[in-house]
């Protein structure tokens, strides 16, 4: 029977569809306390096509990897209880300030240290970036072909896979051989919920650092409860160049940022009784600006 | 060597208009580089494509004509641009934001290990001193783009990589022609020279291109909605009003992901940029990334019943009100009174 090793590449993004009126510090600067972290939405819709594939083939094993700070194993839980098999944190004070290329030079080092996969799946992009880079980064530095803006897995063996693509204008089927990177368009079928019996038993699978704060007595849990335990990485666990990590391995750099003051214009306002608005309507007609 | 460089996509056998948007933008830059603009073209029968393309200031043209190279595919298109940057190692190098840009851009820069800043809204020519190691760089690009979170705007720049990689949406640049007679050299490209055998993994095996129904980015009018709107219903009216004033409706980013209209009609940094005669903001509050893609529309409305609503501050009128009280008396009023 076919099987397949899928890694699923998710990250933890602050949601920047729910940014409040607080989001902002009176600085300009971002306000992250009051975002709300969450699992990249299409990395969500990317672990639906890896669930479809083991709906399909059972014994297949699904592998979730994220880089990040330690608070990003929630994800990894989030991934659990819908159906992902394995979890693995990158986590490395050396990652700091990664850019799309450092951040994809440590994935795919981490990959190689997998090392067993049919295909990886990831979203297209994230919501905080939005740059869509890092899955084309990740195949490039696996030397692997790339499928990006999928839709749908339509089929797949062990010899090949076919996949629907979404784009700007139409739909493209292609077919490739395996292994293969694929990028998930949010076109692409929500993730199913998380499934209850899994919630139990994975709501208290932490990694081990979190684990030794709180106290625990790791060496038990290790042995009784592996499913328990969320695989950790920092950079001695991957073979890497460590010049090509973080900040020092990006290649963009950050100049500076600005705060947007916009050029106030002589704005004309107005309340909205039907005088105000039949005045500014004649006033629009007249000049010509509409009608 | 060390020009500026720009990909040129081709759309089902034209050029797409966001690389005659970057060849214009190229030229500006390569001007106050004192450098020359070059343009890459890779597809299957491009007889003829130079007279297109030569005025908007393109010095030299690599064409690169081969039946592998079309329709795109990743692979072959990466290789020979790859092969092409290291050879003549361009300074600057340009792309539309679109599927095809954005599948090339990342796996080329990988490739190159060159840094790439995606969806910039503005492209300027300045300098940068590393105050650490006392070291100046002169005649950087910088990449300006908005960034998370709404009020900032960052400007990115590629120090000691080469080429410094960037890519812009449709429309974000203006097109403009440069010189009718510019005089244009063309370079034909052995492609399967920098082809590799496994650069053929992916086989299209069906294409069903359709135009999408849906192009704001024209319209003389926009009346465009925010989250604040609140549900698909509530949009009709939008559309009523933009219907009747002979306009579109658009949308924030916000609206689209709560699914109240389609992705087509998002305008901003990651959507469509317009500049309409009028905008007709309704209950839009005005994030950075959204106004980025509005800001130099001639007219602009904004409903909204926070009077401290940041798209208040560029809006040449502002109703102080609520958007579903304050359309429908638009609405009424045009209806009795237009001609």
């Amino acid at each position: 029977m076919n099987a397949f090793k899928i890694i699923v590449l998710a990250k933890q993004v602050p949601d920047t569809r729910n940014v409040g009126k607080d989001a902002m510090k009176a600085d300009g600067t971002v306000n992250r306390a009051v975002l709300p972290a969450i699992f990249n939405p299409e990395d969500l819709h990317a672990l639906e096509q890896a669930l479809r594939i083991k709906d399909q083939f059972p014994e297949s094993i699904i592998t979730l990897l994220t880089m990040g700070p330690v608070r990003a194993a929630e994800i990894l839980r989030e991934g659990f209880y819908r159906g992902a098999d394995d979890g693995i944190l990158l986590t490395d004070r050396a990652f700091a300030g990664s850019d799309t290329l450092a951040t994809s030079y440590s994935l795919s080092c981490a990959i190689k240290k997998i090392k067993d996969f049919d295909i990886i799946i990831c979203g297209r992009q994230a919501i905080d970036g939005d740059t869509a880079q890092v899955g084309p980064q990740v195949a490039e530095k696996l030397h692997i072909p790339q499928i990006t803006y999928c839709e749908e897995i339509q089929a797949i063996d062990k010899k090949k896979i076919t996949v629907k693509r979404r784009l700007e204008r139409g739909v493209e089927v292609v077919e490739c051989a395996l292994p293969v990177l694929i990028t998930v368009n949010n076109s692409a079928p929500h993730c199913r919920p998380r499934n209850a019996k899994r919630l139990m038993k994975f709501k208290h699978a932490t990694t081990m650092s979190k684990h030794q704060e709180t106290g625990g007595d790791y060496l038990a849990t290790e042995n009784a409860n592996t499913h328990l335990s969320i695989k950790e990485w920092g950079i001695s666990n991957i073979d890497c160049e460590h010049a090509q990590l973080g900040l020092a391995g990006s290649p963009t750099k950050v100049k500076k940022v600005d705060n947007i003051v916009f050029q106030s214009k002589e704005s004309k306002r107005i309340d909205d009784f039907d005088e105000d608005i039949s005045l500014l309507m004649k006033e629009l007609i007249d000049s010509h600006i509409i009608g | 060597m060390n020009n500026v460089s720009v990909y040129c996509e081709l759309e089902e056998g034209k050029i797409a208009d966001v690389s005659f948007e970057l060849l214009s933008k190229g030229r500006t830059l390569a001007n106050q580089l004192n450098c020359k603009l070059e343009a890459y073209l890779f597809g299957h029968k491009l007889d003829g494509f130079e007279k297109e393309l030569a005025p908007y200031g393109v010095d030299i043209l690599y064409k690169a004509d081969d039946a592998h190279l079309s329709p795109y595919t990743t692979l072959p298109h990466t290789s020979v641009m790859v092969g092409l940057f290291k050879e003549n190692k361009p300074q600057v190098a340009l792309m539309g934001a679109t599927t095809i840009g954005r599948d090339l851009g990342p796996r080329v820069s990988s490739a190159l290990g060159s840094g790439l800043t995606a969806d910039c809204t503005e492209l300027e020519i300045g300098e940068h001193e590393e105050k650490k190691e006392k070291k100046i760089y002169n005649n950087l690009l910088y990449q300006i783009r908005p960034a998370f979170g709404g009020n900032i705007i960052a400007t990115i720049i590629n120090p000691d990589c080469r080429p410094q990689m960037a890519t812009v949406r449709e429309g974000v640049m203006k097109k403009v022609i440069y010189d009718l007679k510019h005089k244009c050299e063309v370079v034909n490209v052995d492609a399967k020279k920098y082809f590799d055998e496994t650069d053929f993994a992916v086989k299209i095996i069906e294409r069903h291109i359709e135009e999408s129904k849906i192009n704001i980015k024209n319209s003389p009018v926009i009346v465009s909605g925010g989250f604040g709107v609140g549900s698909k219903e509530n949009f009709q009216l939008l559309h009523r009003l933009a219907n009747l004033l002979g306009g579109e409706v658009g949308a924030t980013r916000a609206a689209v992901d709560a699914g109240f209209v389609e992705h087509e009609r998002q305008v901003g940094q990651t959507g469509v940029t317009v500049r309409p005669k009028v905008y007709i903001a309704c209950g839009i509050s005005g994030q950075i990334q959204h106004l980025a893609g509005m800001q130099e529309s001639s007219i602009i409305i904004s409903i909204n019943n926070d009077a401290n609503a940041p798209i208040n501050k560029i809006a040449n009128y502002v109703i102080n009100g609520k958007v579903e009280n304050v359309v429908p008396k638009m609405i009424k009023y045009f209806k009795e009174n237009s001609k």
